[in-house]
């Protein structure tokens, strides 16, 4: 069995002592930071990422995956606990979670939330495994032309199901793919768009872009809406579930894994469209369907396992084409190329103790997860009750010396600061960032393998429609623009995306 | 014009793709078989201006909300304490220039009360110069030579 094989060096290269050190850091971190109310997985990794760049690549690797699902679940502990989801993907746990909190069983949700996402990352692990394989062979007979159609198709996905206006996606994508331009022109030398700075030479950092959008900009909006309230907390207690809570999760913890291990796969997809998407489905097919809202286990169970195994699935189109699904996994392929790796299909052949090392060490991440969590929990109670007007002045000294120490340079603060204001200024206008930092990775990516493929069809710009793989993948995603474009279908998605809010 | 926001995201689209044209025309444009620097930033950049369009033209025909009031206080404290940061770091060195970024940061919050903004910067102070100079070796002074160390 090739598989057990591979799985075998993963588990050779997880199980050194400095790899499940940086993973259990990893995921302590994300953690810590990921339930301070207001920071999101994406905040929390932009802010990490210069703590992992001096590290080897498997282990830089390794920690950031730790601190992404180390994010997720300190997310929704958060939701549970306060009701203040710092992310989208938990905002749905907030809606029964935060209820069963209130009525006293706050030790049971969180119980919930932490066995619904490690089941559900132990068999997104399994199904990484299994699938990333072949999807790489597929891919290493991709030509610059069927790469060019991916990475359109990729962006169309994810505008589709982002939420917010299609055209605003569109307009963010198109400043993220500029943006990604500036710098030096690989192919001729020439310095674009560097206005004759020479510190724009190198182009722009993304964890300057990352910082400034996501961690400026969300802080002054929060700003915005401060509230005076303080957040107090009931001790926690009653963590163990009892038999027949568990008969009760079973099911929804088995639907939440596999509609969230499918949504995660999908271009643009991840783990927000998971758990929401699980839990309208628990709502239709649960027995307690009139519960719901009012403090169902199941509304617990169901998104927590779903945002789990798509936060999980979305590794494999990284992982095997180097395309990011979400802004995270645009994060993550940042990091690779900081660390000298191409992302695609290649890091399976080339560098294979990397690939599976990294996979095994996400299913060892969901058990330092739940080993964490549990018992822990007194701990991260005192970091959710730490005061917004105390917390972000943290942040931002954690942003600029994190921007700083990546070139030693103050020109990338300024930079930050700037994109802050950008990232204010859009979220002002309902224009939302994440498309932009898609756009931003792809950018220098999109422009080398059309430049290729162009020069391999001689200039004939029907290489793409002509080829059969680049075809079906443009046809997929004219198909996909069509159909969000028709009214009957925007009404919908209009209508589920305010029922999330 | 019914829709504000899509009027001014509209505006910088359309600012944003004709720079990104207008730019692109000083490098050599290539052929579609060899493309030069400009040729892809010049479709992006039109395809930009093209959005921008039809999302000024729709500002007309559909409505929608104002645009909220712009945080002018928090914005600028929290950019200009950024940059601030930047500005002393290396002259000024680390302590002064987390004292000005936390306290000018923390100033921006209706809960602003100059103790804890001091005890804030003091606690951030101490564990940055451990964690970041000591430990990750940033290299960046505690006390910078403006201050005559």
């Amino acid at each position: 069995m090739e598989l057990l094989a591979n799985l075998g060096l993963g588990l050779e290269t997880a199980f050194t002592l400095t790899n499940l050190l940086y993973c259990l850091v990893g995921v302590f971190l994300g953690t810590a930071i990921g339930v301070l109310p207001g920071l999101g997985p994406v905040a929390t990794i932009a802010m990490l990422l210069p703590v992992t760049f001096g590290l080897p690549p498997v282990s830089s690797l390794i920690m950031l995956a730790g601190i992404y699902y180390g994010a997720q679940y300190g997310g929704s502990t958060t939701a549970i606990l306060v009701n203040l989801p710092g992310e989208s993907s938990s905002v749905v746990t907030a809606l029964d979670g935060y209820q069963m909190a209130r009525q006293g069983h706050a030790g049971k949700a969180l119980a919930t939330a932490a066995i619904g996402s490690f089941f559900a990352g132990t068999v997104a692990t399994f199904l990484l495994a299994l699938f990333a394989p072949p999807l790489a062979e597929l891919a290493l007979k991709f030509g610059p032309a069927e790469y060019f159609s991916l990475m359109v198709l990729g962006l169309v996905a994810s505008v589709v199901l982002a939420h917010g206006s299609l055209l605003h996606a569109l307009g963010m994508i198109l400043i993220g793919l500029i943006l990604g331009l500036v710098g030096t022109d690989v192919n001729s030398g020439m310095e674009r768009y560097t206005f004759e700075m020479p510190q724009l030479a190198d182009g722009i950092g993304f964890v300057v872009v990352a910082m400034g959008m996501f961690g400026l900009g969300e802080i002054i909006r929060n700003l915005e809406h401060e509230a005076t309230r303080s957040v107090t907390i009931k001790a926690v207690s009653g963590l163990l579930p009892t038999k027949e809570d568990l008969k009760r999760i079973a099911a929804p913890i088995l639907r939440g894994t596999g509609l969230g291990s499918l949504l995660g796969i999908l271009p643009g997809g991840g783990a927000m469209l998971a758990s929401f998407a699980a839990y309208s489905f628990e709502k239709k097919v649960s027995k307690n369907s009139a519960q719901f809202g009012k403090g169902a286990i199941e509304g617990v169970a169901a998104p927590e396992a779903a945002n789990n195994a798509g936060a999980q699935t979305s590794f494999i189109p990284m992982l095997t084409l180097g395309i990011p699904s979400n802004p995270v996994m645009a994060l993550m392929i940042g990091a690779m190329i900081i660390q000298g790796i191409q992302p695609g299909p290649s890091v399976m052949t080339e560098q294979p103790a990397l690939f599976w090392g990294v996979i095994v060490s996400m299913w060892i991440g969901n058990v330092f997860l739940i080993v964490l969590n549990l018992p822990m929990i007194g701990l991260w109670v005192r970091m959710i009750t730490v005061p917004y007007h105390l917390l972000y002045p943290a942040i931002l000294v954690f942003c600029a010396i994190g921007v700083f120490s990546l070139n030693n340079s103050e020109f990338d603060v300024y930079l930050m600061a700037l994109f802050g204001v950008l990232g204010y200024v859009f979220a002002k206008l309902d224009c939302e960032p994440a498309p932009m930092l898609l756009g931003f990775i792809l950018g220098p990516m999109m422009e080398e393998y059309l430049r290729r493929a162009m020069l391999l069809s001689r200039g004939d710009p029907t290489v793409f429609v002509t080829r059969p793989i680049s075809a079906v993948m443009l046809a997929m995603a004219v198909a996909a623009l069509f159909v969000v474009l028709s009214p009957a279908i925007q009404k919908k998605r209009e209508e589920a995306f305010q029922e999330e809010e | 014009m019914k829709n504000p926001k899509d009027f001014w995201a509209g505006v910088i689209y359309l600012g944003m793709g004709v720079a990104t044209v207008a730019i692109a025309r000083e490098y050599p444009m290539g052929t579609a078989v060899k493309m030069g620097p400009a040729y892809f930033p010049t479709v992006l950049g039109g395809l930009l201006c093209l959005i921008g369009l039809v999302s000024l033209i729709r500002s007309f025909f559909t409505s929608g909300e104002a645009i909220g009031a712009f945080a002018l206080k928090g914005v600028s404290l929290i950019a200009a304490s950024v940059v601030l940061f930047g500005l002393l770091a290396r002259g000024a060195g680390l302590v002064p220039a987390l004292g000005v970024l936390v306290v000018c940061s923390a100033y921006a919050s209706i809960q602003f009360r100059w103790k804890s903004a001091m005890l804030l910067a003091a606690g951030l102070i101490v564990f940055c110069a451990l964690v970041f100079i000591k430990l990750l070796g940033v290299p960046l002074p505690l006390l910078g030579p403006w201050l005559g160390v």
